[in-house]
């Protein structure tokens, strides 16, 4: 295992595990204001101090990863439940009109700028955690789809597909059987490295307003909130600033360390 | 004194002994080869006389050439003797050419760099070499626009621009067809003569190695256990593994007889047409027809063999007899049930009729384990074994091919090359079809472990009548499998007949230059 999947991995189980955590426990309740106790700095009471209202900021960033984990997540889960089958599906027919239809369906949503396209979607339905998550999970739609069929092509012109064809099995049969697996530690890797994206998404939209309403803690919200108080207490932007980097760095260095120990090519040459 | 002086070369990397105590020497204008199977060191030996060293090697003796120790000699030093002493020719002249290049400028690269000479100077001497080596298409041609003998021709003018006293020459002729081979070896051998170079040759056809060169040095593991002037060499073998390699080369397999019996595949007047791309913008697509009426026919349990040059259609061929695509005219029938029934394959044909293909190594998903490789045609049964049905069936079709049924819960990468050709028969077998199609089935493989293959195949078909298509561009190996043989040329088939009567008496001239071009192992019958 290489030191980007070490570091990747531990930084990325720690945000999974406060947010797991914060299901059953959180030093203080977020949802109580203690306004005296407002813009504290670090200390044994509060570790990473106080916002605006008073809340423990460890409470709120702890909190927070629960919501951008949720989103993100969810996010790389529609796009790799829709991608991966279209993707399947063009490669399985390539060159017919059901492939061109596809790729030039993904040219399109590629086409718009994901970030103003979700702006749109979040105005026009509503701002909300749900609509954060499908406005970012319609993006990550045409990245599996292209990565998929790109990955399957070659596979088709493989003899073990022409094989499986001569045993008389279906294109949708081969794609599960012969192709799917053969492409899944791509998919990995790169749900690692949407997901990252996904982080980031969330927290623009939350920041502009348009994701995870109040109470619901959110790292873009936090930050926004501590837009006006960087001069009087710089704290309260570093520390949702930080768990934002920290965890998109960790999930880059997860997916780049990932695409090195899952290729077949390096594994051959390790055992 | 000799041009190059190979003295009790040893190489290893890591604990792995690569080369051990290799002696060799090479005088001018004369053809020195070095034969053996795959990783028996014979590439290394001549990478470390290129001194292309792999990272992390150590390399102990020397390798004089012409008063320089290689060895010794520093990187930069290298570098301006590369393509200027000594010139390589590859295997691949496909990925030994930049595809963005014209070839002219490619050859006067190499010009240019060892020497201060004008572009034009460069570029006339460049296209004289290119025409030198028998090239008859301008230099400003790019590679994909000539064909693989073409290109090895480039390759080797790019090598020899600079009249390097030694050539090295890596399987230069293994990726090319029989008549193409000969060609570029008559090139190799008269430019030898004209520069007095010094070539040494690497490949493991000892065919090709008793046709040209001057002595041989055969290695095993490592080491050169057998060399000496070729003729001696043929004549008085000593090694047991000079004797096993050349007996595996002229192997011959004995295939019992086949009572007349019934035809089961047909093929009558069959065509088939690929559109390519438009030459106008709305005109319509021209049409490549790869195969021109083609018809023959296959007896139950009869052996079939197909020669033909590469493009000559025999893939497209085996695909339409696979069902796998449909064709343009005729029709082709397997026990009177059309093969290509549109999306849905019928079953009931297929049942009958498996594939082996020539790669080992892309032939088998490589996540799956043997057990499930071999039963994957079980797909095409109506009740499928299960249970200890299966596992039987899976014991003794592994059994069959000469493995253990304890193969079965391996993956394929735990196998070697004739390893994964016998799991490959086995996956063909298992379902019992009349027909098998071998498509270049035994061409990747080692000498050695060819014959293996071939005595499987004959075994087989002393247990059960198995009727086979037997696709290859090796004549010899056609020549001892098949009972009948089709010549196929340009998508068309210009002759068949009893095997024995095509290769002793052929009648079309493309059958007569395909044998006269096949090189020939020395009889050794009378001296031996």
């Amino acid at each position: 295992m290489s030191r980007n999947l070490i570091i990747g991995t531990a930084l990325t189980v720690l945000f999974i595990a406060l947010a797991a955590l914060s299901f059953l426990w959180t030093p203080a309740d977020i949802e109580t204001l203690d306004i005296p106790n407002r813009l504290q700095t670090p200390s044994a009471a509060n570790w990473l101090g106080t916002d605006h209202f008073g809340r423990d900021m460890l409470s709120m960033i702890m909190m927070g990863a629960r919501t951008s984990i949720a989103v993100a997540l969810l996010a790389v889960g529609i796009g790799m439940a829709l991608g991966i089958p279209l993707g399947l599906l063009a490669a399985a027919r390539h060159g017919s009109f059901l492939d061109e239809l596809i790729m030039r369906g993904n040219d399109l949503v590629f086409a718009f700028p994901s970030l103003v396209i979700a702006i749109l979607i979040t105005a026009v339905f509503g701002a909300s955690a749900v609509n954060a998550i499908i406005a970012i999970g319609i993006f990550n739609i045409p990245v599996f789809a292209r990565l998929t069929r790109g990955a399957a092509l070659p596979l088709w012109e493989r003899d073990f597909i022409l094989a499986a064809r001569v045993c008389g099995k279906s294109a949708t049969h081969i794609s599960i059987e012969h192709i799917l697996p053969n492409i899944t530690n791509l998919m990995i890797v790169q749900g690692t490295i949407q997901f990252s994206l996904g982080i980031l998404a969330e927290a623009a939209l939350s920041y502009i307003g348009l994701g995870a309403q109040p109470p619901t803690a959110s790292w873009g919200r936090m930050l926004a909130d501590a837009q006006t108080l960087v001069s009087i207490a710089p704290h309260v932007a570093l520390v949702p600033g930080f768990a934002i980097l920290l965890m998109v760095l960790g999930l880059n260095l997860m997916g780049d360390g990932l695409r090195d120990w899952l290729d077949p090519r390096i594994r051959v040459a390790r055992t | 004194m000799s041009l190059l002086a190979i003295k009790d070369l040893s190489l290893s990397i890591g604990d792995t002994e690569i080369l051990h105590d290799i002696d060799l020497t090479i005088a001018a204008g004369e053809i020195v080869a070095i034969t053996g199977e795959s990783g028996s060191g014979k590439s290394m030996t001549a990478l470390a006389v290129m001194g292309l060293l792999p990272r992390g090697s150590v390399a102990k003796g020397a390798i004089n050439l012409d008063g320089t120790d290689i060895l010794q000699t520093s990187e930069t030093d290298l570098c301006k003797m590369r393509g200027n002493t000594m010139g390589m020719v590859f295997q691949e002249p496909m990925t030994a050419l930049n595809p963005v290049q014209t070839i002219g400028a490619q050859v006067a690269e190499t010009i240019l760099i060892h020497e201060k000479t004008t572009k034009s100077e460069a570029h006339k001497r460049a296209a004289a070499m290119l025409e030198r080596v028998g090239l008859k298409v301008p230099p400003s041609r790019y590679p994909h626009e000539l064909s693989g003998g073409q290109r090895q021709r480039v390759v080797i003018a790019m090598a020899i621009a600079l009249r390097p006293k030694l050539l090295i020459a890596d399987e230069p002729t293994t990726a090319l067809d029989v008549t193409t081979q000969a060609r570029i070896l008559d090139l190799l051998r008269d430019l030898v003569r004209e520069f007095d170079m010094g070539l040494l040759l690497i490949t493991h056809d000892l065919a090709v190695v008793a046709d040209i060169a001057d002595k041989i040095a055969v290695m095993q593991n490592g080491r050169i256990v057998e060399s000496g002037a070729t003729r001696h060499l043929f004549a008085h073998m000593q090694h047991p593994y000079t004797k096993a390699l050349f007996a595996a080369s002229a192997h011959t397999v004995s295939l019992p007889e086949t009572p007349p019996s019934p035809p089961i595949l047909q093929v009558r007047n069959v065509a088939r047409d690929y559109p390519m791309s438009r030459t106008a913008f709305l005109g319509p697509r021209p049409v490549f027809r790869a195969l021109h009426d083609i018809s023959f026919h296959i007896n139950a349990g009869e052996r079939v063999g197909l020669v033909g040059e590469s493009g000559c259609g025999k893939s497209t061929l085996t695909r339409a007899i696979l069902g796998l695509e449909d064709v343009q005219e005729g029709e082709i029938t397997l026990d009177g049930d059309p093969v290509f029934s549109g999306k849905r394959p019928n079953l009931a044909v297929r049942r009958k009729m498996q594939v082996v293909f020539q790669d080992p190594y892309s032939s088998f998903n490589p996540r799956h384990r043997v057990d499930r490789l071999i039963t994957e045609p079980f797909h095409l049964l109506p009740h499928p074994p299960t249970g200890p049905a299966r596992a039987d069936a899976i014991a003794k079709a592994l059994t069959d091919v000469g493995l253990s049924p304890a193969d079965a819960n391996k993956y394929i990468h735990e196998f070697s090359g004739g390893q994964r050709q016998r799991i490959a028969i086995a996956r063909a077998l298992i379902i019992e079809p009349e027909l098998i199609i071998f498509d270049e089935a035994v061409s990747a493989l080692d000498v050695s472990v060819r014959a293996q293959v071939l005595d499987l195949i004959a075994d087989l078909c002393r247990k059960r009548p198995l009727a086979y298509l037997f696709i290859s561009h090796d004549l010899s190996v056609v020549r001892t499998v098949t009972d009948r043989v089709m010549v196929m040329q340009a998508g068309k088939i210009v002759e068949q007949g009893e095997t024995e009567t095509v290769f002793a008496h052929p009648q079309h001239p493309y059958t007569r230059t395909l044998i006269a071009a096949a090189p020939k192992l020395p009889d050794i019958g009378q001296t031996g």
